[in-house]
């Protein structure tokens, strides 16, 4: 374990921007267990402000990671949100202080089934079952670790927009602004079959072993695999599949007689859609733990914030100064518009200052993490608006008067890739 | 920004909450937030116009005046504006009995279908009249329910709202003399501009 490590504001060498914070005190979950202690894995880029004012909170998404705006540790891929997060871009870090927590329940450093437990074994699927509510405590509590108030703003995409919402519904006076995008107020039927099934795939699979792979030095990999093919499709519109594969064959469409005659080539891969898919399946089993998969598809599942309030979306929103921008995509079936103008109206009835708008996009629900030039534009324009309305100044100089204090590195950060 | 809305910015108290219902390009409410510092939102029904403005940093949301105001609560504005578009609503009625809900005060602007030339026209013509306000034809106008300043006049009398000011103006927002006569308004006025509250 390394010693505790002071990093002062404005400290801009060496470029360490990955963290790990072991809180000894831990966090009671909204199933009543009481989860210590928890491990908080986070990455940061830019600079803290003296007023500790400018700090945004990016939320990832169900499979994405705290590694936001840097080269992936173990896929090597540029990081997931690099178009927007970094110097001069959307959320810019010469003028942000970005933080991007790996989600309670991940398996990126974060308390999760992967974490050993006192027995020196992986949790496993006796993980308690946790909820988007949780992982914004978890959240919270490395704020509270780092000594910062408030959040400038919060911004995130799908489950990254409903810990956003989570955030203002939660802890109102903590967050400035908000950005939820390509997201819901709750996880719908529709959402949840389609987790059900991916759920399945992976408990189907033998090798996953009642969620004790580890033991006999396995992963379910096709299992997984299956489920990342499946939900991958649901990321994505038909027009932009059509568009990217089409029909088009890496072989002969209908293979020959002797091809058949010799085993699995009319299942093996015909169609480049086909492969493609393949492919995501099996790079996201490198990366991706299986059990962390099931136990965070389940906190989507659970996600509904007018449950507590009988039914009345508006209710978690009342007086809060909030400011909001709800972005949605055309082309997106998975969160579609109606349900950010569902939330639009809820916000509106309860007097809350929001912006709505809908992004002309082929695309589908991956849109947000892909280039467009209008969501750029649109989150630069409402972090500005809100940036003056807050009185923030256009660049926040570097003070080496604030410390942060950051607590116990309990492993050791990479480095920053460039 | 258009003269009319200068004229509109100048009937709205600073500090004071304000809806602007149909916000375009969102000058006013630009204005309104820089220069009197007030919580200027908008409604636009062009999904083009709305990215425009948010990616200017105004508060702005894709909705419309007939489906969208119903979602606000009872009071929740000083001021809800409707510039240049009541003849353009599915039901002009309720979204003035909308906006004199969610808020104390109501600032509607109109075309005015009484315009000497415009009766002139469809007399002489005995057509429709075209010209630079209402420049399409009947069959695709999106300006359903046209009306001059007298039947507004009635309107508000029947709902029971007190017209606090109004002003005719010309189409360049100027505002014109014949203040005092309702029918010389009427006749002469290419554009009205209302403030209105309940009772």
């Amino acid at each position: 374990m390394l010693k505790p490590e002071a990093v002062e504001a404005g400290d801009r060498l060496p470029a360490q921007t990955s963290f790990a914070v072991r809180i000894e005190e831990g966090l009671t979950l909204e199933c009543g267990v009481h989860l210590a202690p928890l491990d908080v894995a986070y990455c940061a880029y830019g600079t803290l402000s003296a007023q500790k004012d400018n700090v945004i909170l990016v939320c990832h998404a169900l499979t994405g990671d705290q590694y936001v705006a840097e080269t992936h540790p173990v896929t090597g891929k540029p990081g997931w949100w690099g178009r927007a997060v970094g110097p001069g871009c959307a959320i810019d870090t010469d003028r942000f202080y970005v933080i991007c927590v790996n989600v309670l329940g991940g398996c990126m450093g974060s308390s999760g089934p992967k974490t050993l437990r006192e027995n020196g074994e992986p949790w496993g699927t006796d993980f308690p079952p946790i909820t988007i509510r949780d992982m914004v405590f978890a959240q919270a509590r490395l704020l509270d670790h780092l000594g910062i108030d408030r959040l400038f703003a919060a911004i995130g995409g799908s489950m990254g927009g409903m810990q956003v919402l989570q955030w203002v519904a939660s802890l109102p006076e903590r967050v400035g602004a908000a950005m939820p995008i390509a997201t819901a107020p709750f996880h719908s039927a529709q959402n949840i079959a389609f987790n059900e099934v991916s759920r399945q795939a992976i408990c189907g699979d033998p090798d996953w072993h009642g969620g004790r792979y580890w033991a006999m030095d396995t992963i379910p990999a096709k299992g997984l695999a299956v489920a990342r093919m499946m939900a991958h499709i649901t990321y994505l519109s038909e027009e932009a599949l059509t568009q990217k594969f089409g029909r088009r064959t890496r072989r002969d469409a209908v293979p020959s007689h002797e091809a058949v005659a010799s085993g699995n080539s009319l299942f093996g891969e015909i169609f480049e859609v086909e492969s493609y898919l393949r492919h995501q399946g099996s790079s996201f089993v490198r990366r991706f733990d299986a059990n962390s998969y099931l136990t965070i598809t389940r906190a989507l599942d659970y996600f509904d914030l007018s449950a507590d309030y009988d039914g009345d979306l508006s209710a978690p929103f009342r007086h809060c100064a909030t400011r909001f921008c709800i972005i949605s995509f055309t082309s997106d079936w998975l969160f579609p518009t109606s349900q950010s103008r569902l939330l639009a109206r809820a916000l509106n009835r309860a007097g809350v200052n929001v912006s709505f708008v809908e992004i002309e996009s082929d695309r589908g629900h991956d849109a947000f993490l892909l280039e467009e030039p209008d969501l750029d534009r649109t989150m630069r324009g409402f972090i500005n608006g809100a940036a003056e309305q807050a009185g923030l100044s256009q660049r926040t100089a570097p003070d080496p008067e604030a410390p942060v204090e950051r607590g116990t590195v309990v492993t050791e950060g990479t480095s920053h890739a460039s | 920004m258009r003269l009319d809305q200068q004229l509109i910015a100048e009937m709205i108290a600073p500090g004071t909450r304000v809806l602007d219902v149909g916000s375009g390009d969102g000058a006013l409410i630009d204005h309104l937030f820089r220069t009197r510092q007030c919580d200027a939102r908008g409604i636009e029904i062009d999904m083009r116009e709305v990215t425009r403005s948010v990616a200017h940093g105004l508060p702005v949301m894709h909705g419309d005046a007939d489906q969208d105001l119903v979602h606000y609560s009872d009071d929740a504005f000083d001021y809800v504006v409707l510039q240049r578009t009541l003849q353009a609503v599915e039901k002009p009625r309720e979204v003035l009995r909308q906006m004199l809900r969610i808020g104390r005060h109501a600032i509607v602007s109109f075309p005015n279908f009484g315009h000497w030339r415009l009766r002139l026209q469809i007399l002489l013509s005995g057509r429709m009249p075209m010209n630079k306000v209402w420049h399409t034809p009947w069959y695709e106008t999106p300006n359903i329910h046209p009306c001059t300043i007298q039947d507004f006049l009635e309107l508000c009398e029947s709902e029971g709202y007190v017209i606090d000011r109004w002003l005719a103006i010309d189409e360049a927002g100027e505002r014109a003399p014949w203040r005092r006569s309702i029918r010389l308004a009427n006749l002469f006025g290419e554009q009205a501009l209302f403030l209105l509250r309940r009772r």
